[in-house]
């Protein structure tokens, strides 16, 4: 199995805080890895470190091959790294469908006079693009019946949905979810889980996952890195990470043995 | 003693007031473009009017150049300029306070007012009329020419922007880096690039807003001070509304237009400002603005 984004050694901080400490992992292509950690452990901090919205102190991202660590955000997205926000980060003054066009944005061409004239080639390219989009985006998540609705009448299901749309319709090889069914009930849950596992088995898209979701977590994805304080603790097959004794301890707390002296030394002050 | 009421009269200053709101508009939707697409207060947009004119009087009637192209250059050299000034001043200064952001327009205002002296002098130059002055009359009512065409024209600039900005997909990727830039750019969007756009686009909005004042008045440094009046417009239009600045740009028209009627040219400039602060007092974002809910 080829690596398709390979992070080596990042680290980050804001001032006094380590968000990020000598942090590394690789994506398989074609594959769902997922990134879990209790809260602050830094996965949104690593999502803006691949994205290229935080400029790491060191280490280098790689992608397909390249150092793409010096790449500005914008350029990243149109080689093919594309992402969702935990906090659903749509344009709530659109509709449904400007929002999943502007995911096309970064593969035209057409410059701002050509567009303003809309002849020509720039026509040509944004009715490609339309016709992609209705076949490959709309159809395929099911939400063809909201296309023309603007956002903030949506529900929070569906709005994700839609954010997950307009990453899709980028034509990404490395889609990056930041908790796609975090706030969604169980069927909502389901149904995402299963978009997502189309989307990678029938595209071959890679996916890097960041959930809390245990279950959909440890059902779909082939890989787990676990982070905790910024630093990863373990990863592998679901199956390992959750055997790993670290892993436990994480998501667990320290455990009596440490939680004890410390209530004891605070009574005693 | 009592004369009837001149009802006449009052139809004639209210209809100047609405045409002449026209131009209001446009230099108000300058200001807009700006705020909206990168939360600038940009209190230079008077000195680009004043560019512009200057700009095409000089290509014009100086090196008598056609009028269709000096208007071309004109414009591509204010939007060169503008261009400039975002990425010499606004560009470092993104991420400072509003504040620093604020002072620094008002810092190249004085600054652009300050070269036009030293290249242009002070006087006053007579700008051919560029649009037609004869009169329209509705009925008794007669209203100049000038001011009708202007409103036309402004017309026609606010609709073509707000067309591009509702269709064109370089429109649409303005508004989404104006709303969300940290998303925009996620989606590829180049958004430094939009924001040289909106200053390029505001420049040229000013710059034809004043070529037209311009050519209805005269020309001098004293131009730049134009577009101050129009603040009364934007706080009442509500600073992030395009449709916001035409409905305040046309009833601060209708109200300097009675104004001036009855009450002399005086308090001209004092009464827009006391009606957007009553109308402050019951809403606080102007007309059309965008409510700010800030979660503590």
């Amino acid at each position: 199995m080829t690596d398709i984004l390979q992070v080596d050694n990042l680290s980050l901080s804001f001032g006094g805080i380590r968000a990020l400490n000598d942090v590394s992992f690789t994506a398989s292509k074609g594959e769902i890895t997922a990134i879990i950690g209790p809260n602050g452990a830094g996965k949104t901090s690593l999502f803006n470190s691949i994205s290229g919205f935080y400029k790491p102190d060191s280490g280098r991202v790689v992608f397909e091959g390249a150092d793409i660590s010096r790449v500005a955000a914008h350029r990243r997205a149109e080689i093919g790294l594309a992402r969702t926000f935990q906090n659903v980060a749509l344009f709530r003054g659109m509709t449904v469908l400007d929002n999943i066009k502007l995911g096309g944005h970064g593969r035209l061409k057409s410059n701002a006079l050509s567009a303003m004239w809309y002849l020509g080639s720039a026509r040509r390219e944004e009715m490609q693009l339309r016709s992609e989009i209705e076949r490959d985006v709309i159809d395929f998540l099911e939400i063809d019946h909201i296309r023309n609705q603007p956002i903030s009448g949506l529900a929070y299901g569906l709005q994700k949905r839609v954010e997950l749309a307009r990453a899709l319709a980028m034509q990404p090889k490395i889609l990056m979810l930041d908790e796609p069914v975090a706030g969604m009930n169980r069927e909502e849950t389901e149904d995402m889980a299963r978009f997502i596992l189309d989307i990678q088995e029938e595209r071959g898209i890679t996916v890097l996952l960041i959930e809390h979701d245990m279950g959909m977590v440890m059902d779909i994805s082939s890989k787990v890195v676990v982070l905790n304080f910024g630093e990863v603790i373990g990863s592998g097959t679901p199956h390992d990470v959750r055997a790993n004794p670290e892993v436990i301890r994480a998501y667990l707390g320290g455990g009596h043995d440490k939680v004890v002296p410390t209530l004891t030394e605070e009574a005693a002050t | 003693m009592n004369a009837p009421f001149d009802w006449i009269a009052l139809a004639e200053f209210a209809l100047i007031g609405v045409f002449s709101g026209g131009l209001l508009a446009l230099i108000a939707l300058g200001f807009v473009l700006i705020y909206k697409g990168t939360g600038v207060i940009n209190f230079a947009m008077g000195e680009f009017m004043m560019l512009g004119a200057y700009f095409f009087y000089t290509s014009h009637v100086m090196w008598k150049l056609p009028m269709w192209l000096s208007l071309a250059l004109t414009l591509a050299a204010v939007a060169a300029v503008a261009a400039l000034i975002e990425r010499a001043i606004l560009r470092p200064l993104a991420g400072q306070p509003v504040i620093s952001i604020l002072m620094a327009t008002i810092g190249l205002a004085s600054a652009l007012h300050g070269v036009v002296d030293a290249v242009w002098g002070g006087n006053n130059y007579e700008m051919p009329p560029l649009l037609p002055r004869k009169a329209f009359t509705f009925g008794e009512i007669l209203i100049p020419g000038q001011v009708v065409w202007s409103f036309i024209l402004a017309a026609l600039i606010i609709t073509a922007f707000t067309l591009y900005f509702r269709y064109s997909r370089t429109g649409i990727a303005m508004r989404a880096a104006a709303s969300d830039p940290m998303t925009a750019y996620v989606l590829g969007i180049d958004v430094r690039r939009t924001q040289r756009l909106t200053w390029m686009f505001a420049g040229v909005v000013g710059a034809v807003a004043g070529i037209v004042v311009g050519s209805m008045t005269s020309l001098s440094p004293a131009l730049g001070g134009a577009a101050l009046g129009v603040l009364a417009v934007i706080i009442l239009g509500g600073l992030d509304s395009i449709a916001g600045a035409i409905v305040a740009g046309l009833i601060i028209g209708v109200i300097e237009s009675l104004t001036a009627g009855y009450l002399g040219g005086k308090v001209r400039d004092i009464v827009p400002y006391v009606t957007v602060l009553l109308i402050l007092l019951v809403k606080p974002y102007g007309l059309f603005g965008t409510r700010q809910i800030e979660r503590l």
